[in-house]
């Protein structure tokens, strides 16, 4: 297949057309506009819808429902958007619905900036919604992975019948880079028997819904959304690592920070320095155990990140104290430069710091 | 024997949770009545609010999908663009869709959606213990407004119906209450054309019915129906506010 040179935010549509998508409910944020343009472009050309919401409260809904109807659906932001479609998301998960949910991220809190950012990690990997529920978070790192994770997202969604965030920031939305598009790994995917279709008078009615109003009944259902959460964690699981046996000091990064990651550890082991690099591609169900593999003479490890440090709980839970964790990050949409990456390794590599 | 009256099949057998004297019994029942004489039960997929009709999901007998407090309409939306085949109703309190989902009827509406929706104003939050709506009266006590509604304070009630029908998108609109048995069938009427509307593809439809909360008006259910009568129709006047033009 042919490879074409597009823009991240436009791969976004073209990947989820591809996979199947004919409904799009969104509301324009920068900087993820290009995304909702695109898919008002293409859609009606092959029978789909393409809807510009009066809200991210009504996209997301729009979405809810659509979703229970049947449909593969999917809507996009940027995090103040994304804020607002929490509720949204909330009632999608304790419906156990499908949906692809996109989050190019901007500075925050509040308006913030429309730069780049991964301010958004906690609300991503820890809900943000109310209640127990868990979202497939996946950070892609360039607009091949994006392509990929978007096609294979809708698959992950169908399959465990729950919402996947894709999370990348304003860099991966705007970026150009040749794309191919491939089919994902076949998953058996479930029926969707219980879509609101009308009964047609062959079956009982189908109801979507989230409301247990007995305590027995609602912490059934949330037993049930905890055990399908553990079959995602043993099942879906994506990282990337490298040199993890041998290094003495290992970067933790993803995403956009991750690929300036890997220019700073070229040029360190240009220097001679022993650099590694786990990067969580599953944000949520989170590679912990990849972790496991660091060699015992690391030094300690460098979480990376364009925020001031929410993954760092996440890299201390995986090290369990075995490593000191370090952490740089830049905010307000400035990108840490590899040189500021080296810097900070070699401080690492001193016991400075 | 020539049957009179039966329950229709657009009714499940479970026992509703409604308090003694509430009309949302009444209208669920005319709801009901309408799909099924309309020949539409089986392609319906009706959308449930939050507010003491959130249970409505499990009475009405047809595909329901439930939904957070306000945004049935943005939830019916979904649906019916992604099955325009099916007939897509929601049912929707006065806290529900005159409050927190006001942007989601209005831009429904205004987007000319092809859906349905039975408005319950009540002049209350019945399910959360009588806490003040936009519709309630001036002067109307509830928790939240103790010594009664003061337009000073909070403004005068919103009339839903009147605010609509000045959009173009909605075709059809009328205001009615089910306090007697005439008035039963007139809502009924209203009910079943403005489903009609929605099935021959013209746009939007809502009709807002005046219902009774006896439990939190603090009366008995006749004295409700009164005070409805008195008070409310006053204020909301029944009637059709608009409705397609005849096209020969
Ligand atoms: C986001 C959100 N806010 C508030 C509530 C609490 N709540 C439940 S029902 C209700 C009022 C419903 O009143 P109305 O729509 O008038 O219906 P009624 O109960 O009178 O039939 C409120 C405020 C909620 N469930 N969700
Ligand atoms: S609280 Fe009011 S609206 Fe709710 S069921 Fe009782 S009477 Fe009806």
């Amino acid at each position: 297949m042919t490879k074409v040179l597009m823009r991240g935010n436009e791969a976004i549509g073209a990947a989820a057309i591809e996979a199947g998508c004919k409904y799009f409910f969104g509301y324009p944020i920068t900087p993820q506009s290009e995304l909702p343009e695109y898919m008002a472009r293409e859609l009606p050309k092959i029978g789909g819808i393409f809807l510009q919401a009066e809200s991210e409260i009504a996209a997301i809904n729009m979405v809810y429902g659509a979703s229970g109807a049947g449909a593969r659906v999917m809507t996009s932001s940027s995090s103040p958007g994304i804020s607002l479609k929490q509720e949204g998301i909330s009632y999608i998960a304790g419906a156990e619905l499908p949906c692809l949910i996109v989050n190019i991220m901007r500075g925050g809190p509040g308006l913030g900036s429309i730069q780049p950012s991964q301010t958004d990690y906690f609300q991503a990997t820890r809900g943000g919604g109310n209640g127990d529920y868990r979202v497939v978070v996946l950070a892609p790192s360039n607009i091949q992975e994006l392509v990929d994770l978007v096609i294979e997202g809708f698959d992950i969604a169908d399959q465990y019948r729950n919402p996947v965030m894709i999370l990348g920031d304003g860099m991966i939305g705007q970026m150009m880079e040749p794309v191919e598009f491939k089919k994902p790994k076949p998953r058996d995917l479930p029926k969707k028997d219980w879509a609101t279709t009308g009964t047609k008078g062959k079956r009982k009615p189908n109801i979507i819904n989230s409301l247990y109003l007995e305590a027995e009944e609602l912490e059934e259902h949330n037993k049930k959304l905890q055990a399908k959460y553990q079959a995602i964690k043993e099942n879906e699981v994506k990282v990337e690592s490298y040199n993890i046996e041998n290094a003495d000091v290992v970067i933790a990064a993803y995403g956009t920070t991750a690929r300036i990651a890997k220019t700073a550890i070229s040029q360190l082991e240009k220097e001679g320095y022993k650099v590694g690099l786990i990067r969580p591609i599953t944000l949520w169900p989170y590679p912990y155990d990849e972790f496991e593999k660091i060699n015992d003479k690391c030094k300690g490890i460098l979480t990376v990140e364009m925020n001031t440090g929410q993954m760092v709980d996440d890299v201390k839970i995986a090290v369990k104290g075995k490593y000191p964790v370090h952490f740089y990050g830049r905010t307000g949409g400035m990108v840490p430069t590899p040189g500021e990456i080296v810097e900070k390794v070699k401080e690492i590599y001193g016991g400075e710091i | 024997m020539t049957v009179v009256f039966k329950k229709t099949k657009g009714l499940t057998d479970v026992q509703t949770h409604y308090c003694p004297g509430c009309t949302h019994g009444i209208v669920h029942r005319l709801v009901a009545e309408a799909l099924e004489e309309l020949g539409v039960l089986d392609e319906t997929i009706g959308v449930a609010p939050v507010g003491c009709s959130v249970l409505a999901y499990n009475y009405f007998n047809c595909d329901m999908h439930e939904a957070a407090h306000g945004r049935a309409p943005a939830v019916a939306t979904g649906i019916k663009r992604v099955r325009p085949e099916n007939f897509v109703f929601t049912y929707q309190g006065d806290g529900d869709l005159a409050s927190i989902g006001t942007a989601e009827i209005v831009h429904a509406a205004h987007r000319g959606e092809k859906i349905s929706t039975i408005f319950i104003n009540n002049a209350i939050y019945g399910m959360t213990g009588g806490q003040m709506a936009p519709t309630t009266l001036v002067g109307q006590k509830a928790t939240t407004a103790p010594y009664g509604r003061d337009e000073k304070h909070c403004g005068k009630p919103i009339r839903i119906a009147e605010m609509l029908a000045t959009i173009d998108g909605a075709k059809f609109v009328e205001r009615v209450t089910v306090t007697s048995p005439a008035h039963v069938r007139k809502a009924k009427k209203a009910i079943k054309e403005c489903f009609q509307v929605q099935l021959e593809g013209k746009g939007f439809g809502i009709v807002e019915v005046l219902s009774t909360c006896p439990t939190n008006w603090g009366l008995t259910p006749i004295e409700a129906l009164k005070w409805l009568e008195d008070n409310m129709i006053p204020y909301y006047p029944l009637g059709n506010f608009k409705r397609p033009e005849e096209v020969e």
